[in-house]
């Protein structure tokens, strides 16, 4: 296959960014986009040039470090995959196609198509989590039966890579299906309850904090999320903040 | 000379004994002393929570953005545990056996027996965390067997174990973060250790995103950096997974162990052409329902290969299943180590069926029949239909592993609801790597290696959903303890200052070696050389080895060295953010890792587990091991050249164990 790729290149935060346009020949049908991104970037430092910057790191979905932007969708045309997933025959000999870095406030861009996802972190630091120490003498694992509908939605709901394209594929580049899906985990098990109200509180103020935009439903993230993330999540974080919002001005 | 400082006593006892026995540091002290901690994969993030709960301030690094990415998330089938749930006949016991025996017999009863012992409170405390394993209709917690056992030990969630366990490590990690006490330094590389009066006092980093040198002191220091599968560049690894932070620890005193010990996974997606940056593992999980075979004729793998016939079209008596005729009582779910090899003899003798010859069938066809049959009688269907029960099968098999078949469909373009899935065997994790005593200390004082980093408890070759177990065995219960004994004598100590001639002389090593490979201007990139350096290392020091063809990837490594320091390209500069450069850096210590493995292979001259010296073979094809001659960890000490490196030996001592050969016939 020959393609015409357009590339943002970016060299800071900083920075005034542009597009680049390169053409690349000999490109196979099973190579993964991002084999094809280190066949551009082997073109480009045989010429001398600097390569595109992108990140990356398991090359099989799971690590939620690749981000691309591709012809204005998150992780590009495929669904339920991440661009290291995405394989080359989804696209056609002659193609021009455009990658672009994740474009949100929350998540300035480092270099090229890299961008600094830390404020996920940070949301994560303020509530994602049960407080239990390492002890190795709580209870035992089978102590509390948890019903396995309630287990399987925990557990789907604790799919979430990480990788932002949530907030990507958002027009105001809101963080609400990331957030809700830790929230959503901890409050079908038992484990989770103790802490609840607070979490749900800390996080999604942190979530403000950060400067991640506001939900207005359209559902684009759950679309592009290549985990899978369910909308109702969302709604059940919702709710779990009113009422413990409610609950906390008494 | 290398003392491994097991604890005396009965074996069963002596953990126990062990922990009743040492130096504790009290709650006041554990404030005034630093610890760092090398990556943040399940041993990594577990030690760091853990230590910084229990009140030393921690300094946590990792290459990637953010803690929750290493590779341990990567992981699939499982994590073991012997909580004898389904009343099969597990044990502490039975678990130290099976972990002993699986690894044929080279690794440390002591270290393994622990591992067993702890393995019930990593469930426990994973529980605990939220972490939502897969749960029967009763609410109670699952299991599944896996490779090399005869119970069903394993606890999972879906395909995605590793990544559950990592996040679940990764918030008690976050929780600390958010409270002070670990200082999480992401995107930043450890380039050195720094050692003062000799003792390892703190190292040298890179922050990757400005390119910026730092130094951070501390009283004792954790690598916690995984394995060095890279060095074949194709493996199931991280592209970002290397061996440098080990290799530099070696390279100032830290013996590698046992670095031959590769273990080759059996069920990976074949590799499709030149162009390849990885490879996929397909969960071993899968052997438990899938059955492995190639055409009995080789007419008919010839016209698989070419294209004029398809799986489906052999007939049942025309397929060699070959797993369950060699080993009857295992089948497929043998060790990784003998299926890779079985797999390898029949492809070499010209039954693979992809173009390239190299891969065989796994194949769900008589599960899901198997599976529809129990759904219909349990939804009371009277005389279901074949069609009936096979969708009903085929929903039970995506219930068990949706994810993998998703994600094999989308790698390989082919649908192995349909027809058969095609699998070839693949570089997936090191047994071998920094040799540590009882206390996962490396013969560096204050310097700990845990998790896959170190050699201690797989022997020559790791048991299915043990990987997991280790991480998170050594980083909750393990360091947090062994650590202690060391620290408590530090606690008059004070901050150690980063301002000494040592630390000067680390950075300013660090920074000539980034200044040779950015000015080097050569005419190659990185990955010419690391894919080179890889096809050496599969040909010569994969899943068969021999004396001829490692003397020869000696040789061969010894000059792609040469030629990488002399002509490599690194574009760009040090002073900004530059992956090129990272991975030079990494690719320059492969270039002397490699050549120690393939030493290691040339100086056991026995075949035990994943390490197959085609000299020694039973008159079946089996591994033989030498007892009489090996019984021993070899652990390599570095002398300034990475071709001189001398062997140092610890014997292994069974007390506990017989030494049989190792069957699953």
């Amino acid at each position: 296959m020959n393609l015409t790729l357009k590339v943002w290149r970016q060299d800071g935060p900083e920075a005034t960014g542009h597009m680049d346009t390169h053409a690349l020949g000999g490109v196979s049908p099973d190579m993964s986009f991002l084999e094809m991104m280190d066949m551009l970037n082997d073109q480009i430092i045989r010429a001398g040039e600097e390569p595109v910057a992108f990140d990356h790191d398991c090359r099989e979905g799971i690590c939620g470090m690749c981000s691309m932007f591709i012809n204005g969708e998150a992780h590009g045309p495929g669904r339920g995959v991440t661009t290291c997933q995405l394989h080359m025959r989804s696209f056609n000999d002659g193609d021009t196609i455009a990658i672009e870095p994740w474009r949100a406030q929350a998540f300035p861009v480092i270099k090229d198509l890299t961008v600094d996802r830390s404020a996920f972190d940070r949301v994560i630091q303020a509530g994602g989590y049960i407080s239990v120490n390492t002890s190795g003498n709580t209870i035992d694992a089978n102590a509390i039966p948890v019903p396995k509908e309630q287990a399987d939605d925990a557990f789907s709901a604790a799919t979430c890579i990480g990788c932002g394209a949530c907030v990507a594929s958002c027009k105001n580049a809101s963080a609400m299906l990331f957030v809700s899906a830790k929230v959503s985990q901890f409050a079908l098990l038992p484990q989770g309850q103790p802490e609840r109200e607070s979490r749900v509180q800390r996080m999604v103020e942190q979530m403000d904090k950060e400067g991640f935009g506001n939900c207005t439903n359209t559902g684009a993230c759950a679309v592009e999320c290549p985990k899978g993330i369910d909308l109702s999540n969302i709604a059940r974080m919702n709710r779990d903040f009113m009422s413990a919002t409610v609950k906390s001005k008494k | 000379m290398l003392d491994s400082k097991i604890p005396e006593g009965p074996l069963a006892d002596k953990w126990t004994k062990y922990k009743d026995d040492i130096q504790l540091v009290n709650p006041a002290n554990k404030r005034s002393i630093d610890v760092i901690v090398i990556g943040t994969g399940l041993a990594g993030s577990s030690a760091a929570a853990s230590l910084a709960e229990m009140g030393y301030n921690v300094k946590a690094l990792c290459f990637q953005d953010s803690p929750r990415r290493a590779h341990s998330i990567a992981a699939q089938g499982g994590i073991n545990a012997a909580k004898n749930y389904q009343n099969d006949g597990d044990s502490v016991h039975r678990l130290f056996y099976d972990t002993v025996k699986g690894g044929d017999y080279r690794s440390r009863e002591a270290n393994v027996h622990r591992l067993a012992e702890v393995s019930t409170n990593i469930i426990d405390q994973c529980v605990a965390q939220g972490v939502p394993f897969a749960r029967e209709y009763g609410g109670l917690l699952d299991n599944r067997s896996f490779g090399g056992v005869q119970v069903s030990r394993t606890f999972y969630a879906k395909g995605q174990t590793g990544q559950q366990l990592l996040l679940g490590a990764y918030s008690a990690l976050s929780r600390q973060i958010s409270k002070g006490k670990v200082d999480m330094l992401t995107r930043h590389e450890m380039m050195d250790v720094v050692m003062l009066d000799g003792k390892c006092r703190g190292i040298i980093a890179r922050n990757l995103v400005t390119g910026e040198l730092e130094r951070h002191a501390a009283h004792a220091v954790v690598l916690a950096t995984g394995g060095y599968g890279n060095v074949f560049f194709l493996s199931t690894n991280a592209m970002g997974s290397n061996v440098s932070a080990a290799w530099k620890a070696h390279k100032k005193g830290a013996h590698m162990a046992n670095p031959c010990f590769t273990q080759i996974h059996p069920t990976c997606i074949p590799v499709s052409g030149e162009h390849q940056s990885k490879l996929t593992l397909m969960s071993e999980s899968l052997r438990n329902d899938g059955r492995i075979w190639v055409p009995a004729k080789k007419e008919d793998a010839d016209a698989i290969r070419n294209g004029t016939k398809k799986a489906l079209e052999i007939a049942e008596a025309d397929r060699d299943y070959y797993l369950e005729r060699r080993y009857p009582a295992f089948g497929n779910l043998v060790p990784r180590d003998v299926a890779s090899r079985a797999a390898k003899e029949r492809c070499d003798a010209g039954f693979g069926v992809n173009k390239t010859g190299e891969a065989v069938f796994l194949d769900f066809a008589s599960a899901i029949n198997r599976y529809g049959k129990t759904e219909a009688s349990i939804r009371g269907l009277s005389e279901p239909s074949t069609e009936e029960i096979v969708t009903l099968g085929k929903e039970v098999v995506k219930a068990k592993y949706g994810n993998l078949f998703d994600m094999y469909k989308q790698i390989a373009a082919d649908n192995p609801y349909e027809t058969p899935m095609k699998i070839y065997p693949a570089v997936h994790y090191t047994m071998g790597g920094l040799w540590v005593d009882y206390n996962l200390m490396t013969s560096v004082s204050g310097l700990y290696a845990t998790g896959e980093s170190n050699f201690s408890d797989h022997g020559a070759n790791r048991l299915g959903a043990s990987a997991l177990m280790q991480g998170l065995a050594d980083g909750y219960f393990v360091l947090p303890y062994t650590i202690g004994d060391y620290l408590a004598n530090d606690i008059r100590t004070g901050a150690i200052s980063s301002d000494s001639a040592e630390f000067e002389a680390a950075e300013k090593a660090v920074q000539e070696r980034i200044d040779h490979l950015i000015n080097n201007k050569g005419s190659k990139p990185v990955d010419d050389f690391h894919r080179r350096l890889g096809r050496i290392m599969w040909n010569e020091c994969g899943m068969s080895r021999n004396e001829a063809g490692l003397k020869k990837a000696i040789v061969e490594i010894r000059a792609l060295r040469e030629e990488f320091w002399k002509d490599v390209r690194v574009p760009g500069n040090a002073t900004s953010y530059n992956p090129e450069l990272d991975k030079a850096g990494r690719v320059a210590d492969f270039l002397e890792q490699g050549e120690l493995m393939c030493m290691d292979a040339l100086a056991r001259e026995e075949s035990c587990g994943g390490h197959f010296r085609e000299e020694h073979q039973t008159p079946d094809g089996e591994a033989l091991r030498d007892d009489e001659n090996f019984a021993f960890v070899s652990a390599w000490e570095f002398v300034g050249d990475p071709s001189e490196s001398k062997m140092i030996k610890e014997d292994l001592v069974f007390e506990n164990i017989e030494l049989k050969q190792r069957s699953y016939k």
